[in-house]
């Protein structure tokens, strides 16, 4: 007996749920050679608003867990990403070795991010000589809520972005390009021990998205990896200096290369406490 | 349905049998006619132009409320001068709603203002005392100079049966109320079916009340999108049967400009505009004010505002 195929339906992800966009949209995804993949939903500037206050409300339970914590879970999360490599192998697409490499790569960049939660602070902080009876401490605290825009290509970079905003305690609204690999991630977050609202997966058009979220006044953080567009990333910077926000620009990142800390050290902030000696 | 009502409502009081055979005459509402209406009205898009009127209008509705046992005069003080000044360019709101033991504190706060100072009384919010302890709770809130007062009926009484009592009751408050109006809550949330929000929204109407609300915000469900569309139809058919207009005010659970848009399309699609004003519907509430002030920003610069960027209340 033949069985009735049973597709997926690829939504977003939002506040560690899975519905369809506010505005009802979808989109057609291609495949390289043009045939029909999907629909995925496009997300709208309501879904990545909602995004953002979901971003917001897991922000102090998410920074507020123990730094250990947290690595235990970015390590879970490669454990549950390392049980459906061939799913995400068959998804990423492209040659099948080439593919399959990339997947294990991506699960050593999520255990290698896991292993710095804990380190961070002791590479990033210091304890500052000054000149008096103080103890003098600067620790590295996370920004808040970080809006990145993911590289449409390959997976290992959308892991390469949205790991290090996540290891030091921010929460995150990831503006994926390539849908369907980036949804089946968020199924991956959803069964992980990550907090609802932690990272949140929008599908859809970018020049669509960013301008919203790098004006947005509730956003800390800005990450332009992935915009493939000069003027809309030009735009972006100049509207997130209304509230500061910290930026990365859009680079072209070899991201099979070891990450260094840049990408965790960015979305930072630096806290000095001053504290009397012999108290 | 007013046919039946046509006779005089003075009568009807005359005893509890009296009130309930005019209680219970009242048609049933269909509940799943009212769920539908009120979820249709609700899928209304309201955008542009008309949302910013809307925010305006709502915001001039709202009765800015706190009503927590850790309450201070600080406090008060900080809500007052907010519901004067909203934010830039927004009109002030409606009124403050404390308890009575602080209404004088508002009352220096806001006077001259416009701003309109209720307190809540009768044993807020259970109403499990004596009718003379109510009196007197009504009576302090009048002396310290409140403009409204916001009573809660006997639940007890009226889910028994005891209709008679209830409306005594408000006779009575209302009488200690003076030139203050009187707002009845019904606490729907506790009265079970759509035919007693009803029932005691007539009651309530027939008693004096001036206005009629929802719900105390202590109790879940509070104001519902249904049950303030039965409470606007019986202002509608209270008018029409009287002459007399009786406001409503929803209290409780509307925290989003969406629910507050949402109600003012019920207003205007159940008893017009002559009800779209703040002296004839009001919100009762204490987060909405932030989401409203929020959307008015997103409206007029384009930008995404954060909570941090409004005052905590």
């Amino acid at each position: 007996m033949t069985r009735l195929s049973v597709r997926k339906t690829y939504k977003l992800y939002i506040g560690g749920a899975f519905p369809r966009s506010e505005s009802g949209r979808s989109y057609v995804v291609a495949s390289s050679k043009g045939e029909f993949v999907a629909n995925a939903a496009r997300a709208s500037r309501k879904d990545a608003r909602d995004a953002v206050s979901a971003a917001r409300k897991a922000f102090a339970g998410w920074s507020g867990a123990t730094p250990y914590n947290r690595g235990q879970i970015l390590y879970r999360v490669a454990e549950m990403l390392e049980g459906r490599r061939a799913q995400f192998a068959e998804e990423i697409g492209g040659g099948k070795k080439a593919a399959a490499e990339q997947v294990d790569a991506a699960v050593d960049r999520l255990v290698w991010y896991a292993g710095w939660s804990d380190k961070i602070a002791s590479v990033h902080g210091s304890a500052n000589p000054v000149a008096g009876p103080y103890f003098n401490l600067s620790t590295p605290e996370p920004s808040g809520v970080v809006a990145v825009v993911a590289p449409s290509d390959p997976f290992l970079g959308l892991i390469s972005v949205i790991a290090p905003v996540i290891v030091t305690g921010n929460t995150c609204v990831v503006v994926c390009s390539s849908p369907m690999a980036a949804i089946t991630f968020g199924e991956v977050l959803a069964t992980s021990d990550l907090p609802g609202g932690v990272v949140n997966l929008l599908t859809g058009f970018q020049k669509e998205l960013v301008p919203g979220l790098a004006a947005h006044m509730d956003v800390n953080g800005l990450d332009l990896t992935g915009v493939d567009d000069p003027e809309l990333a030009l735009k972006a910077e100049q509207d997130a200096a209304e509230n500061l926000k910290r930026v990365i620009r859009p680079v072209a990142e070899d991201w099979t290369a070891e990450p260094g800390l840049e990408r965790m050290t960015r979305f930072l902030e630096t806290k000095t406490v001053w504290h009397p000696v012999g108290i | 349905m007013v046919s039946t009502v046509t006779t005089s409502l003075a009568d009807v009081a005359s005893s509890n049998a009296a009130l309930r055979a005019f209680l219970h005459g009242l048609p049933g509402v269909d509940r799943v006619g009212a769920d539908q209406r009120a979820a249709m009205l609700g899928t209304r898009s309201i955008k542009t132009t008309a949302k910013a009127q809307a925010i305006d209008l709502a915001i001039s509705m709202v009765d800015l409320t706190t009503l927590e046992g850790a309450d201070t005069p600080g406090k008060v003080r900080a809500m007052s001068t907010k519901a004067m000044h909203p934010g830039e360019g927004a009109p002030r709101v409606a009124a403050v709603c404390v308890y009575p033991d602080l209404v004088h504190v508002a009352v220096e706060t806001l006077k001259g203002s416009g701003v309109k100072v209720a307190s809540v009384s009768t044993a807020f919010p259970s109403g499990r005392s004596s009718l003379e302890v109510k009196v007197s709770d009504t009576a302090l809130a009048v002396a310290a100079g409140a403009d409204e007062i916001d009573m809660v009926i006997d639940r007890g009484a009226f889910l028994s049966g005891d209709y008679l009592k209830v409306y005594e009751e408000i006779v009575a408050v209302k009488a200690a109320c003076g030139d203050a109006h009187l707002k009845v809550i019904l606490e729907t949330g506790e009265l079970a079916t759509y035919d007693n929000v009803r029932r005691a929204s007539w009651l309530a109407m027939i008693a004096g009340g001036d206005f009629i609300k929802t719900s105390t915000g202590k109790v879940q469900p509070a104001a519902t999108l249904p049950v303030t569309l039965i409470m606007l139809e019986a202002v509608r058919d209270f008018r029409a049967t009287t002459g007399t207009q009786i406001g409503v005010k929803p209290a409780g659970g509307i925290r989003t400009t969406k629910d507050a848009i949402k109600m003012l399309v019920l207003v205007n699609e159940t008893v017009g505009d002559d009800w779209l004003s703040p002296d004839w519907f009001r919100l009762g509430a204490s987060t909405l004010l932030n989401d409203l002030l929020m959307q008015r920003q997103k409206l007029t610069t384009g930008r995404y505002a954060g909570p941090d960027y409004f005052t905590l209340d």
